[in-house]
């Protein structure tokens, strides 16, 4: 059984349709990679997993639980999705393990110490565990970005959202989140991650989903949508990004 | 009351005798706020190290002190070494110093904020100083300063009837008088309230059609 | 007699005035901040009726003038068979007038605040209301402390005014002084200068709050 199962989705914004019927199934284990041209909707439908921005039409599964039905337990399913947002999006009025430790104590209403404890240890994961007293303002923007997939990745989540999670980091930068982004893969978590980072997608993901105008123009894993890419559309925007982000090894 | 209602209805015409003299204590007011806030503006910016000093103590004192108790120094004082003021010309005093205080900050904050480069560009292009001033600075400052002055309008403008105090016959005063013949405070104090609040919002949407008028791209002047 | 020899037999009821003066202060200032906190909650995160009503309270408080709020209460409402004391009709006037003061601050820092926080919070599973309370709340407060312990110095300067509705404050007891002993100028300026006083404690303690809540990376109020 899959663990999302996404079907038909649609979403506008006024008359402004951003997703147009999205079909497609993530199995555990799966590491998706979204490509498109930017206002196509990617961010949008990664909002839609999560229930942030819930589709106008069409059905979203969480393993046996239709989470776009009427009075769902939005709370319940979003512990379970975690999210690592472009702009990092850390409480900037708490520390780094303060970050961490606020959905274990209040969400998942672990007592202080062991929420602490368990912030700790993932702020660990992320090689973040000598920075926990720090501010986010006292962080660098990579730093903060690992804070950030901590903080996710403490609420012990099934599935883990990326909406381009370096795409605000100086180039230096980069590397040191897309490690802990690859370990994680490793580890077997499941990913939807929105990336224009080909070196990333193409040693990690399991398949590569091509947007544009709020469809899905292909799918398909990483070897076949670079050497073979079906759609005219494809080829030339694989042609664009490696001429922005240079050719990926 | 609807019999409430027909009262204030037929009594507003009455208190607006007060609306002129309500406007001409806050336009006077404003304007010699506006007069003495650019010249302390200048000086804090251009001025010396101890001019700098002494119009922030300016600001300072005029920032703080009560609007009522500096009228009353300035109606009930300074008779007292010889110097006798109209009362009307005590408010605009008094007033106005109080928002100088307050103007300074809001001309002296759009000044700052321009920046040395605009006035370097303007001199670049063989403009005078003077020039570049009426030309490039003023025109900006102007802008910038809207929202600050417009704000600070309606403050002078709800702060006017503090008249009152002195005896002028404004808005208040006339109220006051109805209430003696008819002891309707309730109403004709509702319908004073309703008159400042007409008189605010005409104002404050007067001064956002200005800005609106003027609004180029780049420089939020529309504002609260 | 000079002044100084006079001044010592008033000085007890000049020190009540001033504890009244700090009293309405200090009672406005919190009574207004417990009212604001539901007044912006209702502006920014509710919608139909509870939201409007804020709206409207916001518009008429802030959109007409404080003595004629204060000639309201004071000698309208008691029209209506309530009666009011001086004191606490100028309390009733002071805290619904600082809290749609203080909640206009607040939404500013609310505003300042993105939206990415909100759905950051969301999506590590917190409700609304704890989203609001354990994120958005603490940071929004950081950014308007500078304008809230202006609201207090505003608080301060306009307790005077209670002076035109015989509560007997600072501003009252100096009249009273002036009129037994004709020392107006010097009255007036001293208690302009214990006006001065206050408003400086004021900003002190609140430099001392805002130091003490101090976090790095909201150094941007200090620009306000
Ligand atoms: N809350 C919103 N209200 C109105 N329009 C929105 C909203 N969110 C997104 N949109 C619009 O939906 C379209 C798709 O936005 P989305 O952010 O999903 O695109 P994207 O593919 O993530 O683009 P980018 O690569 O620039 O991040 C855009 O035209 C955007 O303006
Ligand atoms: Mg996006």
């Amino acid at each position: 059984m899959p663990l999302v199962r996404i079907e038909n989705i649609s979403k506008s914004f006024g008359k402004n349709r951003v997703l147009d019927g999205i079909t497609f199934d993530i199995e555990p284990g799966a590491v998706k990679v979204i490509i498109g041209p930017s206002g196509t909707g990617k961010s949008t439908l990664l909002r839609c997993i999560n229930m942030l921005a819930p589709p106008d039409s069409g059905k979203i599964w969480l393993q046996d639980t239709e989470i776009t039905a009427p009075h769902t337990d939005l709370i319940k399913i979003r512990q379970k999705i975690g999210m690592v947002f472009q702009h990092f999006a850390l409480f900037k009025h708490l520390r780094a393990v303060d970050n961490v430790a606020l959905g274990l104590h209040r969400v998942k209403k672990m007592n202080r110490s062991d929420a602490y404890e368990k912030a700790k240890q993932n702020l660990q994961k992320v090689g973040m565990q000598d920075h926990g007293d720090k501010y986010p303002a006292q962080l660098s923007g990579g730093q903060q970005q690992r804070v950030g997939i901590a903080r996710a990745l403490a609420m012990d989540p099934l599935l883990m959202l990326f909406d381009e999670p370096t795409s605000a980091l100086d180039p230096e930068l980069i590397g040191e989140v897309l490690m802990v982004m690859q370990k994680l893969a490793l580890e077997g978590m499941t990913m939807v991650c929105v990336t224009h980072e080909m070196g990333f997608a193409k040693s990690v993901a399991n398949e590569i989903i091509f947007m544009e105008g709020g469809h899905i123009l292909e799918a398909s894993p990483p070897a076949e949508m670079f050497n073979n890419p079906r759609n005219e559309r494809t080829r030339s925007f694989l042609h664009k990004i490696n001429e922005l982000y240079g050719e990926s090894k | 009351m609807l019999e409430s209602v027909i009262y204030i209805l037929t009594n507003i015409p009455l208190l607006m005798k007060g609306v002129w003299m309500a406007v001409q204590i806050t336009v006077l007011s404003v304007l010699l706020g506006m007069v003495i806030g650019i010249a302390v503006a200048f000086l804090r910016i251009y001025g010396s190290k101890n001019m700098r000093r002494l119009v922030s103590f300016y600001e300072w004192v005029f920032r703080g002190i009560p609007q009522l108790v500096l009228l009353f120094i300035v109606y009930f004082g300074l008779p007292g070494i010889g110097i006798n003021l109209s009362p009307f010309l005590c408010v605009v005093i008094g007033l106005g110093l109080c928002s100088s205080a307050y103007q300074a900050q809001i001309y002296r904050g759009a000044i700052l904020s321009i920046g040395s480069e605009q006035m370097e560009a303007g001199l670049s292009l063989g403009l005078s100083k003077t020039r570049t001033l009426f030309y490039v600075i003023l025109p900006q400052a102007v802008r910038l300063s809207l929202p600050g002055f417009t704000n600070e309008f309606t403050i002078v403008l709800k702060d006017s009837p503090l008249a009152y105090a002195v005896g002028i016959a404004e808005i208040l005063k006339y109220g006051r008088d109805l209430i003696v013949s008819s002891f309707r405070p309730f109403e004709i104090y509702l319908a004073a309230a309703l008159i400042y609040f007409v008189l605010f919002q005409l104002f404050y949407y007067l001064f956002k059609a200005i800005a609106s008028r003027y609004q180029v791209p780049g420089y939020i002047i529309s504002g609260e | 007699m000079s002044f100084f020899a006079v001044l010592p037999k008033y000085l007890p009821d000049l020190a009540h005035g001033l504890w009244l003066t700090i009293a309405l202060t200090l009672i406005a200032a919190a009574l207004g901040f417990l009212l604001s906190v539901p007044l912006v909650l209702a502006l920014l995160y509710t919608k139909g009726i509870p939201r409007m009503l804020a709206r409207l309270f916001i518009t008429l408080v802030r959109g007409t003038p404080l003595l004629v709020q204060l000639f309201f209460i004071y000698y309208g409402i008691p029209a209506l068979g309530i009666r009011i004391q001086p004191f606490n009709a100028a309390l009733i006037g002071f805290i619904l007038n600082s809290a749609a003061y203080q909640a206009e601050y607040l939404k500013g820092g609310f505003m300042a605040i993105s939206s990415e926080q909100m759905e950051a919070a969301y999506s590590i599973g917190l409700s609304k209301w704890q989203a609001v309370r354990v994120v958005i709340f603490p940071q929004a407060f950081r950014f308007a402390i500078p304008a809230l312990s202006n609201e207090i110095i505003y608080l301060v300067k306009y307790t005077s005014v209670a002076y035109v509705i015989q509560v007997p404050e600072l501003l009252s007891q100096a009249k009273f002084f002036a009129s037994d002993t004709f020392f107006h100028l010097q009255i007036y300026f001293l208690i302009g200068v214990v006006y001065l006083l206050l408003i400086w404690v004021v900003s002190k303690l609140s430099d001392m709050l805002e130091h003490k809540l101090h976090i790095p990376g909201f150094d941007i109020a200090h620009l306000r």
